[in-house]
Protein backbone atom coordinates (compact mmCIF):
# COMPACT_ATOMS: atom_id res chain seq x y z
CA UNK A 1 0.00 0.00 0.00
CA UNK A 2 1.14 3.51 -0.80
CA UNK A 3 2.78 5.10 2.25
CA UNK A 4 1.87 8.46 3.73
CA UNK A 5 4.77 10.84 3.19
CA UNK A 6 6.66 13.02 5.68
CA UNK A 7 8.25 16.05 4.04
CA UNK A 8 10.62 18.49 5.77
CA UNK A 9 10.65 21.92 4.16
CA UNK A 10 13.87 23.93 4.08
CA UNK A 11 13.90 27.67 3.53
CA UNK A 12 16.91 28.83 1.54
CA UNK A 13 18.38 32.29 1.45
CA UNK A 14 21.53 33.01 -0.53
CA UNK A 15 22.26 29.30 -0.83
CA UNK A 16 22.05 28.62 2.92
CA UNK A 17 19.25 27.17 5.01
CA UNK A 18 17.61 29.86 7.05
CA UNK A 19 16.63 27.73 10.02
CA UNK A 20 19.92 25.91 10.22
CA UNK A 21 19.90 24.60 13.72
CA UNK A 22 22.42 22.61 15.65
CA UNK A 23 22.43 19.20 14.04
CA UNK A 24 25.05 16.78 15.18
CA UNK A 25 27.14 15.10 12.51
CA UNK A 26 26.65 17.88 10.06
CA UNK A 27 29.81 19.77 9.30
CA UNK A 28 28.28 22.90 7.87
CA UNK A 29 25.09 23.62 9.70
CA UNK A 30 23.63 25.91 7.09
CA UNK A 31 24.43 23.78 4.07
CA UNK A 32 21.15 22.66 2.40
CA UNK A 33 22.84 19.69 0.72
CA UNK A 34 24.14 18.28 4.01
CA UNK A 35 20.88 18.98 5.77
CA UNK A 36 18.94 17.37 2.91
CA UNK A 37 21.13 14.27 2.96
CA UNK A 38 20.74 14.10 6.74
CA UNK A 39 16.94 14.18 6.47
CA UNK A 40 17.01 11.57 3.70
CA UNK A 41 19.07 9.30 5.89
CA UNK A 42 16.66 9.91 8.80
CA UNK A 43 13.76 8.62 6.71
CA UNK A 44 12.23 11.75 5.18
CA UNK A 45 10.23 10.69 2.12
CA UNK A 46 10.78 13.84 0.10
CA UNK A 47 12.23 17.30 0.59
CA UNK A 48 11.05 20.76 -0.33
CA UNK A 49 13.55 23.59 -0.80
CA UNK A 50 11.96 27.02 -0.88
CA UNK A 51 14.10 29.86 -2.11
CA UNK A 52 13.05 32.87 -0.08
CA UNK A 53 15.81 35.07 -1.46
CA UNK A 54 14.43 38.54 -1.92
CA UNK A 55 16.24 39.89 -4.94
CA UNK A 56 16.38 38.60 -8.46
CA UNK A 57 20.14 39.11 -8.48
CA UNK A 58 20.74 36.82 -5.50
CA UNK A 59 18.40 34.15 -6.85
CA UNK A 60 20.78 33.38 -9.71
CA UNK A 61 22.76 31.09 -7.42
CA UNK A 62 19.77 28.82 -6.78
CA UNK A 63 20.19 26.51 -9.83
CA UNK A 64 23.77 25.77 -8.72
CA UNK A 65 22.47 24.75 -5.34
CA UNK A 66 19.76 22.59 -6.96
CA UNK A 67 22.48 20.88 -8.99
CA UNK A 68 24.41 20.06 -5.80
CA UNK A 69 21.26 18.81 -4.05
CA UNK A 70 20.50 16.53 -7.03
CA UNK A 71 24.00 15.08 -6.76
CA UNK A 72 23.94 14.60 -3.02
CA UNK A 73 20.39 13.58 -2.12
CA UNK A 74 18.94 10.15 -2.98
CA UNK A 75 15.22 10.92 -2.51
CA UNK A 76 12.90 13.14 -4.57
CA UNK A 77 12.87 16.89 -3.96
CA UNK A 78 10.75 19.85 -4.94
CA UNK A 79 12.04 23.37 -5.38
CA UNK A 80 10.03 26.55 -5.23
CA UNK A 81 10.31 30.29 -4.89
CA UNK A 82 10.33 32.90 -7.59
CA UNK A 83 9.32 30.61 -10.46
CA UNK A 84 7.22 32.75 -12.75
CA UNK A 85 7.84 31.49 -16.26
CA UNK A 86 8.61 28.31 -18.19
CA UNK A 87 12.26 29.28 -18.52
CA UNK A 88 12.70 29.33 -14.72
CA UNK A 89 11.24 25.83 -14.46
CA UNK A 90 13.33 24.54 -17.34
CA UNK A 91 16.54 25.71 -15.67
CA UNK A 92 15.60 23.95 -12.42
CA UNK A 93 14.59 20.77 -14.27
CA UNK A 94 17.94 20.72 -16.05
CA UNK A 95 19.66 21.27 -12.72
CA UNK A 96 18.02 18.07 -11.45
CA UNK A 97 14.88 19.11 -9.56
CA UNK A 98 12.20 16.39 -9.51
CA UNK A 99 9.34 18.84 -9.11
CA UNK A 100 8.78 22.57 -8.98
CA UNK A 101 6.28 24.37 -6.84
CA UNK A 102 4.48 27.47 -8.08
CA UNK A 103 2.25 29.67 -5.99
CA UNK A 104 1.53 33.35 -6.61
CA UNK A 105 2.69 33.17 -10.23
CA UNK A 106 -0.05 30.59 -10.83
CA UNK A 107 -2.65 32.83 -9.19
CA UNK A 108 -1.55 35.76 -11.36
CA UNK A 109 -1.41 33.63 -14.50
CA UNK A 110 -3.36 30.34 -14.29
CA UNK A 111 -2.31 29.47 -17.84
CA UNK A 112 1.19 28.94 -16.41
CA UNK A 113 -0.03 25.73 -14.71
CA UNK A 114 -1.29 24.37 -18.05
CA UNK A 115 1.90 25.38 -19.84
CA UNK A 116 4.12 23.81 -17.19
CA UNK A 117 2.14 20.54 -17.20
CA UNK A 118 2.15 20.43 -21.00
CA UNK A 119 5.87 21.12 -21.29
CA UNK A 120 7.28 19.13 -18.39
CA UNK A 121 4.50 16.69 -17.41
CA UNK A 122 2.08 16.83 -14.49
CA UNK A 123 4.44 14.90 -12.23
CA UNK A 124 6.76 17.93 -12.29
CA UNK A 125 4.17 20.53 -11.27
CA UNK A 126 3.16 21.14 -7.65
CA UNK A 127 0.77 24.04 -7.12
CA UNK A 128 1.12 25.57 -3.67
CA UNK A 129 -2.00 27.26 -2.33
CA UNK A 130 -1.92 29.52 0.72
CA UNK A 131 -5.43 30.12 2.00
CA UNK A 132 -7.05 31.77 4.99
CA UNK A 133 -10.44 30.84 6.44
CA UNK A 134 -12.67 33.89 6.66
CA UNK A 135 -15.12 33.55 9.57
CA UNK A 136 -17.51 36.17 8.22
CA UNK A 137 -18.05 34.65 4.79
CA UNK A 138 -17.29 31.09 5.83
CA UNK A 139 -14.94 30.79 2.86
CA UNK A 140 -11.32 29.79 2.35
CA UNK A 141 -9.73 32.78 0.60
CA UNK A 142 -6.60 32.17 -1.46
CA UNK A 143 -3.83 34.56 -0.48
CA UNK A 144 -0.44 35.53 -1.89
CA UNK A 145 2.67 37.19 -0.46
CA UNK A 146 2.84 34.95 2.58
CA UNK A 147 -0.81 35.47 3.41
CA UNK A 148 -0.63 39.26 3.44
CA UNK A 149 -2.67 39.77 0.29
CA UNK A 150 -6.11 38.27 -0.34
CA UNK A 151 -7.12 37.34 -3.88
CA UNK A 152 -10.41 36.77 -5.66
CA UNK A 153 -9.83 33.02 -5.69
CA UNK A 154 -11.36 30.50 -3.30
CA UNK A 155 -9.56 27.37 -2.15
CA UNK A 156 -11.77 24.57 -3.47
CA UNK A 157 -12.58 26.04 -6.88
CA UNK A 158 -8.95 27.10 -7.40
CA UNK A 159 -7.70 23.64 -6.39
CA UNK A 160 -10.07 22.02 -8.88
CA UNK A 161 -9.00 24.44 -11.59
CA UNK A 162 -5.29 23.67 -11.15
CA UNK A 163 -6.05 19.94 -11.17
CA UNK A 164 -7.90 20.37 -14.46
CA UNK A 165 -5.00 22.41 -15.80
CA UNK A 166 -2.67 19.50 -15.12
CA UNK A 167 -1.12 20.07 -11.69
CA UNK A 168 0.31 16.82 -10.33
CA UNK A 169 -0.08 17.67 -6.65
CA UNK A 170 -1.43 20.39 -4.39
CA UNK A 171 0.49 21.76 -1.42
CA UNK A 172 -2.13 23.44 0.76
CA UNK A 173 -1.03 25.72 3.60
CA UNK A 174 -3.65 27.03 5.98
CA UNK A 175 -2.60 30.52 7.03
CA UNK A 176 -4.86 30.17 10.08
CA UNK A 177 -2.92 27.13 11.27
CA UNK A 178 0.60 27.95 10.05
CA UNK A 179 3.01 28.58 12.94
CA UNK A 180 0.34 27.96 15.60
CA UNK A 181 1.36 24.32 16.18
CA UNK A 182 -2.18 23.27 17.11
CA UNK A 183 -2.69 20.80 14.26
CA UNK A 184 -3.45 20.93 10.54
CA UNK A 185 -6.63 22.25 8.85
CA UNK A 186 -8.10 18.77 8.74
CA UNK A 187 -11.63 19.63 7.71
CA UNK A 188 -10.57 21.59 4.64
CA UNK A 189 -7.91 18.99 3.83
CA UNK A 190 -10.41 16.12 3.94
CA UNK A 191 -12.71 18.03 1.59
CA UNK A 192 -9.84 18.69 -0.82
CA UNK A 193 -8.65 15.11 -0.70
CA UNK A 194 -12.11 13.69 -1.32
CA UNK A 195 -13.10 16.10 -4.07
CA UNK A 196 -9.82 15.94 -5.99
CA UNK A 197 -8.10 12.96 -7.57
CA UNK A 198 -4.50 14.24 -7.28
CA UNK A 199 -2.41 13.95 -4.08
CA UNK A 200 -2.70 16.62 -1.37
CA UNK A 201 0.27 17.73 0.74
CA UNK A 202 -0.81 19.28 4.03
CA UNK A 203 1.16 22.18 5.47
CA UNK A 204 0.76 24.46 8.43
CA UNK A 205 0.05 23.53 12.03
CA UNK A 206 2.30 20.60 12.92
CA UNK A 207 3.26 20.79 16.60
CA UNK A 208 3.31 17.22 17.82
CA UNK A 209 3.22 13.70 16.46
CA UNK A 210 -0.50 13.33 17.04
CA UNK A 211 -1.10 16.11 14.51
CA UNK A 212 0.40 13.94 11.78
CA UNK A 213 -1.80 11.01 12.76
CA UNK A 214 -4.83 13.31 12.53
CA UNK A 215 -3.83 14.85 9.21
CA UNK A 216 -3.58 11.39 7.63
CA UNK A 217 -6.74 9.95 9.20
CA UNK A 218 -9.15 12.87 9.68
CA UNK A 219 -7.54 15.14 7.06
CA UNK A 220 -7.07 12.29 4.55
CA UNK A 221 -3.87 13.99 3.34
CA UNK A 222 -1.34 12.08 1.24
CA UNK A 223 1.66 13.85 2.74
CA UNK A 224 2.43 16.07 5.72
CA UNK A 225 4.93 18.90 5.46
CA UNK A 226 6.59 20.77 8.30
CA UNK A 227 9.65 22.91 8.91
CA UNK A 228 10.52 24.14 12.37
CA UNK A 229 9.49 21.07 14.38
CA UNK A 230 12.01 19.05 12.37
CA UNK A 231 14.70 21.74 12.23
CA UNK A 232 14.51 22.39 15.97
CA UNK A 233 14.43 18.65 16.67
CA UNK A 234 11.13 18.84 18.49
CA UNK A 235 10.15 15.74 16.52
CA UNK A 236 12.68 13.27 15.13
CA UNK A 237 11.55 11.64 11.88
CA UNK A 238 12.36 8.04 12.95
CA UNK A 239 10.24 8.53 16.11
CA UNK A 240 7.41 10.05 14.09
CA UNK A 241 7.44 7.14 11.63
CA UNK A 242 7.34 4.62 14.47
CA UNK A 243 4.48 6.47 16.17
CA UNK A 244 2.46 6.53 12.95
CA UNK A 245 3.17 2.86 12.27
CA UNK A 246 1.99 1.98 15.78
CA UNK A 247 -1.20 3.88 15.03
CA UNK A 248 -1.95 1.80 11.96
CA UNK A 249 -0.79 4.31 9.35
CA UNK A 250 1.30 3.01 6.45
CA UNK A 251 4.67 4.74 6.41
CA UNK A 252 7.96 3.81 4.85
CA UNK B 1 32.49 -0.89 -16.53
CA UNK B 2 30.97 1.44 -19.09
CA UNK B 3 27.38 2.48 -18.48
CA UNK B 4 25.40 4.25 -21.18
CA UNK B 5 22.20 6.15 -20.44
CA UNK B 6 19.98 6.53 -23.49
CA UNK B 7 19.67 10.22 -24.30
CA UNK B 8 16.34 11.28 -25.76
CA UNK B 9 13.60 13.82 -25.13
CA UNK B 10 12.54 12.37 -21.80
CA UNK B 11 12.75 14.43 -18.66
CA UNK B 12 15.16 14.25 -15.80
CA UNK B 13 17.86 11.90 -17.11
CA UNK B 14 20.54 13.60 -15.04
CA UNK B 15 19.12 12.10 -11.85
CA UNK B 16 20.05 8.60 -13.07
CA UNK B 17 23.67 9.55 -13.70
CA UNK B 18 23.79 11.33 -10.33
CA UNK B 19 22.62 8.15 -8.61
CA UNK B 20 25.17 6.01 -10.47
CA UNK B 21 27.91 8.41 -9.45
CA UNK B 22 26.76 8.23 -5.82
CA UNK B 23 27.25 4.43 -5.84
CA UNK B 24 30.71 4.80 -7.30
CA UNK B 25 30.25 4.32 -11.06
CA UNK B 26 32.91 6.37 -12.80
CA UNK B 27 32.30 5.66 -16.46
CA UNK B 28 28.76 6.91 -17.12
CA UNK B 29 27.72 8.49 -20.41
CA UNK B 30 24.43 10.05 -21.43
CA UNK B 31 24.41 9.39 -25.15
CA UNK B 32 22.33 8.77 -28.27
CA UNK B 33 25.36 7.57 -30.21
CA UNK B 34 24.50 4.13 -31.59
CA UNK B 35 28.03 2.72 -31.37
CA UNK B 36 28.41 3.94 -27.79
CA UNK B 37 25.10 2.35 -26.78
CA UNK B 38 25.99 -0.95 -28.45
CA UNK B 39 29.45 -1.18 -26.93
CA UNK B 40 28.54 -0.21 -23.35
CA UNK B 41 28.61 -2.92 -20.66
CA UNK B 42 25.23 -1.83 -19.34
CA UNK B 43 22.52 0.39 -20.82
CA UNK B 44 19.91 2.34 -18.87
CA UNK B 45 16.77 3.52 -20.64
CA UNK B 46 15.13 6.09 -18.32
CA UNK B 47 12.18 8.29 -19.03
CA UNK B 48 9.56 10.64 -17.78
CA UNK B 49 6.94 11.95 -20.13
CA UNK B 50 4.14 10.96 -22.48
CA UNK B 51 4.25 7.55 -24.18
CA UNK B 52 3.07 8.25 -27.73
CA UNK B 53 5.19 11.39 -28.20
CA UNK B 54 8.24 9.60 -26.89
CA UNK B 55 7.65 6.49 -29.05
CA UNK B 56 7.39 8.74 -32.11
CA UNK B 57 10.71 10.31 -31.20
CA UNK B 58 12.37 6.90 -30.73
CA UNK B 59 11.10 5.73 -34.13
CA UNK B 60 12.16 8.88 -35.95
CA UNK B 61 15.69 8.63 -34.57
CA UNK B 62 15.99 4.85 -35.07
CA UNK B 63 16.68 4.39 -31.36
CA UNK B 64 13.79 1.91 -31.19
CA UNK B 65 15.67 -0.65 -33.30
CA UNK B 66 18.93 0.03 -31.50
CA UNK B 67 17.34 -0.71 -28.10
CA UNK B 68 15.64 -3.86 -29.42
CA UNK B 69 18.97 -5.15 -30.72
CA UNK B 70 20.98 -4.64 -27.52
CA UNK B 71 22.59 -7.81 -26.13
CA UNK B 72 24.00 -6.53 -22.82
CA UNK B 73 21.86 -5.99 -19.68
CA UNK B 74 19.39 -3.14 -20.26
CA UNK B 75 17.40 -1.44 -17.49
CA UNK B 76 14.27 0.53 -18.39
CA UNK B 77 12.98 2.95 -15.77
CA UNK B 78 9.43 4.37 -15.43
CA UNK B 79 8.30 5.46 -18.91
CA UNK B 80 11.30 3.51 -20.22
CA UNK B 81 9.71 0.34 -18.82
CA UNK B 82 6.30 1.17 -20.30
CA UNK B 83 7.86 1.77 -23.73
CA UNK B 84 9.45 -1.71 -23.55
CA UNK B 85 5.95 -3.23 -23.32
CA UNK B 86 3.59 -4.19 -26.12
CA UNK B 87 1.13 -1.32 -26.23
CA UNK B 88 0.27 1.70 -24.06
CA UNK B 89 -3.14 3.24 -23.48
CA UNK B 90 -1.36 6.58 -23.08
CA UNK B 91 -1.82 8.02 -26.56
CA UNK B 92 -2.93 4.53 -27.76
CA UNK B 93 0.51 3.65 -29.08
CA UNK B 94 2.33 0.46 -30.02
CA UNK B 95 5.60 0.26 -28.10
CA UNK B 96 8.80 -1.78 -28.43
CA UNK B 97 7.15 -5.11 -27.58
CA UNK B 98 10.04 -6.54 -25.57
CA UNK B 99 7.61 -7.55 -22.80
CA UNK B 100 4.40 -9.11 -24.16
CA UNK B 101 2.14 -7.09 -21.86
CA UNK B 102 -0.03 -4.00 -22.14
CA UNK B 103 0.15 -0.70 -20.26
CA UNK B 104 -3.16 0.60 -18.91
CA UNK B 105 -4.35 3.65 -17.02
CA UNK B 106 -5.19 3.26 -13.32
CA UNK B 107 -8.90 3.55 -12.60
CA UNK B 108 -9.97 4.74 -9.15
CA UNK B 109 -12.38 2.41 -7.38
CA UNK B 110 -15.90 3.60 -6.53
CA UNK B 111 -16.35 4.00 -3.67
CA UNK B 112 -12.78 4.96 -2.83
CA UNK B 113 -12.52 4.47 0.96
CA UNK B 114 -8.71 4.65 1.04
CA UNK B 115 -8.72 7.88 -0.96
CA UNK B 116 -6.38 6.43 -3.58
CA UNK B 117 -5.06 8.97 -6.06
CA UNK B 118 -3.92 9.13 -9.67
CA UNK B 119 -1.05 9.57 -10.29
CA UNK B 120 0.30 7.14 -7.74
CA UNK B 121 2.92 9.39 -6.21
CA UNK B 122 5.15 8.27 -3.40
CA UNK B 123 6.56 5.16 -1.73
CA UNK B 124 5.04 1.73 -2.14
CA UNK B 125 6.30 -1.82 -1.54
CA UNK B 126 7.76 -4.33 -3.99
CA UNK B 127 6.71 -7.93 -3.40
CA UNK B 128 7.15 -11.43 -4.84
CA UNK B 129 10.62 -10.43 -5.96
CA UNK B 130 12.58 -12.34 -8.58
CA UNK B 131 16.36 -12.50 -8.65
CA UNK B 132 18.86 -11.41 -9.93
CA UNK B 133 17.76 -7.75 -10.03
CA UNK B 134 16.30 -8.11 -6.56
CA UNK B 135 18.26 -9.60 -3.69
CA UNK B 136 16.08 -11.40 -1.08
CA UNK B 137 16.49 -8.70 1.60
CA UNK B 138 14.55 -6.26 -0.62
CA UNK B 139 11.25 -8.16 -0.25
CA UNK B 140 8.53 -5.77 0.92
CA UNK B 141 10.76 -2.69 0.87
CA UNK B 142 9.47 0.72 -0.17
CA UNK B 143 10.53 2.38 -3.43
CA UNK B 144 9.47 5.64 -5.08
CA UNK B 145 6.78 5.71 -7.78
CA UNK B 146 5.24 8.45 -9.94
CA UNK B 147 2.86 7.14 -12.58
CA UNK B 148 -0.70 7.05 -13.87
CA UNK B 149 -0.27 4.00 -16.12
CA UNK B 150 0.80 0.48 -15.15
CA UNK B 151 1.96 -2.75 -16.79
CA UNK B 152 -0.27 -5.77 -16.23
CA UNK B 153 0.93 -8.91 -14.52
CA UNK B 154 2.53 -11.52 -16.79
CA UNK B 155 5.02 -14.38 -16.75
CA UNK B 156 7.88 -11.83 -16.87
CA UNK B 157 6.72 -9.95 -13.76
CA UNK B 158 9.77 -9.55 -11.50
CA UNK B 159 7.99 -7.71 -8.66
CA UNK B 160 4.38 -6.99 -7.76
CA UNK B 161 3.03 -3.76 -6.27
CA UNK B 162 -0.54 -2.91 -5.29
CA UNK B 163 -2.24 0.37 -6.21
CA UNK B 164 -5.96 -0.06 -6.97
CA UNK B 165 -4.86 -3.53 -8.18
CA UNK B 166 -1.79 -5.78 -8.38
CA UNK B 167 0.48 -4.83 -11.26
CA UNK B 168 4.03 -5.41 -12.53
CA UNK B 169 6.27 -2.93 -10.74
CA UNK B 170 9.18 -4.56 -12.54
CA UNK B 171 9.74 -6.93 -15.44
CA UNK B 172 12.56 -9.18 -16.59
CA UNK B 173 13.01 -11.10 -19.82
CA UNK B 174 16.41 -12.30 -21.06
CA UNK B 175 18.82 -9.34 -20.94
CA UNK B 176 16.00 -6.80 -20.50
CA UNK B 177 15.11 -5.53 -17.02
CA UNK B 178 12.67 -2.77 -16.17
CA UNK B 179 11.28 -1.00 -13.12
CA UNK B 180 8.18 1.19 -12.93
CA UNK B 181 9.62 2.87 -9.84
CA UNK B 182 12.62 5.15 -9.75
CA UNK B 183 15.60 3.31 -8.19
CA UNK B 184 17.60 6.52 -8.64
CA UNK B 185 15.23 8.27 -6.19
CA UNK B 186 14.52 5.37 -3.85
CA UNK B 187 17.12 5.98 -1.16
CA UNK B 188 19.37 3.12 -0.08
CA UNK B 189 16.95 0.45 -1.39
CA UNK B 190 17.17 1.97 -4.86
CA UNK B 191 20.94 2.08 -4.61
CA UNK B 192 21.02 -1.65 -3.82
CA UNK B 193 18.88 -2.37 -6.91
CA UNK B 194 21.17 -0.25 -9.10
CA UNK B 195 24.20 -2.06 -7.66
CA UNK B 196 22.55 -5.42 -8.41
CA UNK B 197 21.98 -4.32 -12.00
CA UNK B 198 25.55 -3.10 -12.39
CA UNK B 199 26.80 -6.45 -11.02
CA UNK B 200 24.88 -8.53 -13.61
Amino acid sequence: MLAKRIIPCLDIRNGQTVKGVNFVNIREVGDPVELGAYYAQQGADELVFLDITASHEERKTFPDLVRRIAQGVNIPFTVGGGISELKDADILLSAGADKISINSSAVRNPQLVSDMAHNFGSQFVVVAIDARFDETSGEWIVTVKGGREATEKRLFSWAKEVQERGAGEILFTSMNHDGVKQGFANEALAKLSTELSIPIIASGGAGKMEHFKDVFTIGKADAGLAASIFHFKEIAIPDLKEYLRNNGITVR
Amino acid sequence: MQIAIVKYNAGNIRSVSNALERIGCRDVHITDDIAALQSADKVIFPGVGEASTTMKHLRSTGLDKVILGLKQPVLGICLGMQLMCNHSEEGDVDCLGIFPVNVRRFILPTPNPDNLKIPQMGWNTINNLKQPLFSPELEGKFVYFVHSYYAELCEYTASITHHTLDYSSSLHKDNFYATQFHPEKSGSVGETILRNFIAL
